[in-house]
């Protein structure tokens, strides 16, 4: 089960991510970051701090916006990935191709 | 012995006693009459009578009381058969007395007393019969006091009948008191009466009828009977008397009480028959609504068949049912009406404000009688509407008209609601089952898949002079996407591959067979490892969906350098166990998932790395299931101990650490169960 809120903070579009993204709960996360891009907004940040596990189908929706968001001229900054998640992460290769931060700090920075 | 041989033996025993009573006596009367000695007793009559009849009921008994057969009315017709043959036999005999007039013979009173006694055999042979008919038309919703009743009655009987036989009197008066104790009994058991109501209206004018008749042959016989053994006692007094039989005079009482009690009874039950049988259509109607959800009917069919029902049972004009629900849309089924009509009737319903039940998702169920009155050009005057519910949600709604205003009374109501329940019901059961074919189909489809994926995976792997390889797989239950192979490319060259493709079920079976293809036709020409996994993403870009990527590790082995080329694409860090330095390490190189990047972009992200192998190495292939598989704790079993695992023993042949491997992954899960596919393939160098 997986939770997404979008925040509106300052200049940026914030989404929380809480819980397990599997098969199935990789949909509502889907969902929300299309959501999120819809409504207009080029700066989002992704708070995965409360990210406990990713499957494959995870990673997918993530890695399927990349070409969108470079298209879009869109800004998306993830922070606060577990040791865990992070690791698959960086196996599949996508934090070559994504902006992942330790901190919300660095992100923000990030950001600009 | 047999019942059949019982009825033959009975009825030889009845006709025999029969035949001697008649000679004993007549030879009595005879002898008596003339003065003549006597050569039988007195009390051979009376005894013979009594076999006589008791053979008769036996006979009967069985005849009767075993037949199959309980139709009422097929009964009763046995009862009038037996009276019709007996009075037309007694009858015959009346015509001979006539034609005697008032001859010499006409007077003899032997020849009386023989007329006499054939008569009464035919008379014992209908009250017997009658007496086992009556016996199964109260018995047939038996109790066990009613059957203790009915037993005692019949033993009490039996006693009368030995009275009968004996020649001596006890007491004073005691035969008539016995006589009016078994009336009194006959009268109490003659209360039952419960078969009247299994009867139909014509069953019952028939029953009634019949018993008329019944009642009629009684009071003739009685007459006959009484007026002769009067006229015979005028003259002599050595006869057998049947005003002095207990037995006879019990029986006739108990047959007539218990005839008059049924005429009377069918009598009053024929208005109300109607009722009964208006009942008996509600059940059947609602064994049809409940019967209509076999597999080749449908929902629509359910709906015909509750307004039908409906219809038929509560006696309505005309009636409707709207149907408006997402999967069938805004339908009528209607019965006498159309829908112009149905249209002005909820018109009018709205402009005189009166809402309620025809509002989709109200569940008032209300009788509308008086609200009909106002409606001009309209025959109907009284309407009820009932909602078809389906898991709690209206789906349609029954309404029926009449056009008689309070035309619906409770019951009505009543039964309607069952009705438009039951369809719910039916429906709903409807639905459930055709969710659980489909449901069904898809796990016959998901088989399928996993027999594709499994028939995707090498027999055998691929060995060399150099090495020997061993390889392991093992579908979790939901169909995934591990992948791996391995090619001869030429004599010193050998490719290997493991891939794990995103996602699960059909779709992941489908990626795995795009990459099986891409091996097949990349391998063949020789390249570069970095080579293989761009032509790779390249292909792959084209045909996987949007969110999905495939994850692989490519190696070629050249025996001849003792060498192996390999590139990661975003696949788990290859294991490898050097014998030199006594410990194993994964490879850290870089790369990227086949699908992430569907650009040329990609090979920027692909590394080549190359190392030398020596004899004892050992190069381990693995999925993420394996390392990710974990236990009750919710700990992985991680990199850490699959490391530990090869390292304790490497000195085992390839095959050994496969199946160390394996054990310690499922002693550490504690589960034969798994969550996503494992597959690991071992090379050991020679």
């Amino acid at each position: 089960m997986v939770d997404v809120k979008r925040i509106q903070e300052g200049n940026y579009e914030l989404l929380t991510v809480v819980g397990d993204v599997d098969a199935s709960s990789s949909i509502e996360l889907d969902t929300a970051i299309e959501e999120a891009i819809e409504s207009g907004g080029k700066k989002f940040l992704i708070d995965c701090s409360s990210l406990d596990y990713i499957s494959s189908a995870g990673l997918g929706v993530f890695m399927s916006y990349i070409e969108e968001f470079r298209k879009r001229d869109i800004t998306m900054i993830i922070y606060g990935l577990n040791e865990k998640v992070a690791n698959v992460f960086e196996i599949l290769g996508l934090d070559q191709l994504l902006t992942i931060k330790q901190t919300k700090e660095e992100a923000k920075a990030a950001l600009g | 012995m047999s019942s059949k041989a019982i009825i033959r033996f009975s009825a030889l025993v009845a006709a025999g006693s029969w035949i001697g009573m008649l000679l004993t006596a007549l030879s009595i009367l005879f002898s008596k009459n003339s003065g003549l000695d006597q050569s039988i007793g007195d009390e051979v009559p009376p005894i013979l009578m009594s076999l006589f009849i008791f053979a008769l009921f036996t006979f009967y008994k069985f005849r009767i009381e075993r037949a199959e057969s309980i139709n009422f009315v097929d009964l009763l017709w046995k009862v009038f058969v037996t009276g019709l043959i007996a009075t037309i036999v007694s009858l015959f005999f009346q015509l001979i007395m006539n034609m005697l007039g008032n001859t010499k013979l006409a007077e003899n009173v032997v020849f009386l007393n023989f007329i006499y006694l054939s008569n009464f055999g035919l008379v014992a042979a209908f009250l017997i019969s009658t007496f086992i008919v009556w016996k199964r038309l109260i018995l047939y919703q038996k109790s066990r006091f009613l059957l203790t009743a009915w037993k005692v009655f019949e033993y009490a009987l039996l006693l009368g009948l030995v009275m009968n036989a004996l020649p001596v009197t006890v007491v004073e008066n005691f035969e008539d008191v016995y006589s009016v104790i078994l009336v009194l009994m006959g009268l109490v058991l003659s209360v039952n009466m419960k078969w009247v109501a299994y009867l139909n209206f014509k069953q019952k004018w028939k029953s009634i009828l019949l018993i008329a008749l019944a009642m009629f042959y009684l009071g003739y016989f009685s007459f006959t009977l009484v007026g002769a053994s009067s006229d015979i006692a005028d003259k002599t007094e050595y006869f057998l008397d049947i005003r002095e039989n207990i037995f006879i005079i019990a029986l006739i009482s108990f047959i007539f009480i218990y005839a008059l009690f049924s005429l009377l009874v069918l009598l009053f039950n024929l208005p109300t028959s109607s009722v009964f049988e208006q009942k008996l259509e509600e059940v059947v109607s609602f064994q049809k609504l409940s019967q209509s959800i076999q597999t080749e009917q449908n929902e629509e069919r359910v709906y015909e068949i509750l307004i039908e029902s409906s219809v038929n049972t509560v006696f309505a004009d005309a009636a409707w049912i709207e149907l408006d629900n997402e999967k069938d849309g805004h339908k009528y089924y209607t019965h006498k009406i159309d829908v112009e009509g149905i249209i002005r009737i909820k018109n009018h319903l709205k402009a005189n404000k009166i809402k309620g039940i025809l509002d989709q998702g109200s569940d008032k169920t209300k009788n509308l009688n008086k609200y009909l009155a106002t409606l001009k050009g309209s025959p109907y005057r009284s309407m009820i509407a009932f909602p078809i519910k389906v898991k709690g949600e209206q789906e349609a709604i029954i309404v029926l008209l009449k056009d008689v205003s309070e035309g619906f009374n409770r019951e009505n109501s009543k039964i309607i609601g069952t009705f438009s329940n039951q369809a719910g019901i039916s429906i709903e059961n409807f639905r459930l089952l055709t969710e659980a074919l489909q449901n069904e189909r898809y796990k016959e489809e998901l088989k399928i898949a996993k027999n594709v994926q499994s028939s995707l995976l090498p027999d055998e792997v691929v060995q060399d002079d150099d090495y020997t390889a061993a390889a392991f797989s093992e579908a979790a239950d939901e169909v995934g996407g591990d992948y791996y192979d391995t090619y001869r490319i030429n004599d010193h060259k050998v490719a290997m591959i493991i891939s794990d493709v995103s996602g699960k079920g059909t779709s992941a079976a489908f990626h795995m067979s795009q990459m099986k293809g891409v091996f097949y036709s990349l391998t063949q020409h020789d390249i570069s490892p970095k080579e293989f996994l761009d032509s790779a993403n390249n292909a792959l870009s084209r045909c996987l969906d949007k969110a999905s990527f495939i994850t692989t590790s490519y190696f070629v082995f050249d025996s001849s350098k003792k060498q192996v080329e390999f590139s990661r694409a975003g696949h788990c860090p290859t294991l490898y166990y050097s014998k030199a330095e006594g410990k194993a390490t994964y490879f850290q190189n870089k790369g990227l998932g086949l699908g992430i990047l569907r650009n040329e972009g990609f090979k920027n992200y692909i590394q080549i790395d190359t190392f030398f192998y020596s004899p004892g190495d050992i190069l381990v292939l693995y999925t993420d299931g394996i390392t990710e598989a974990s236990n009750v704790k919710g700990e992985e079993y991680g990199y850490e101990r699959l490391k530990e695992t090869i390292e304790k023993h490497s000195a085992a042949p390839v095959e050994e650490i496969k199946k160390e491997i394996i054990s310690e992954l499922y002693a550490f899960t504690g589960t034969e169960a798994i969550d996503d596919d494992y597959t690991v393939l071992i090379v050991k160098f020679n």
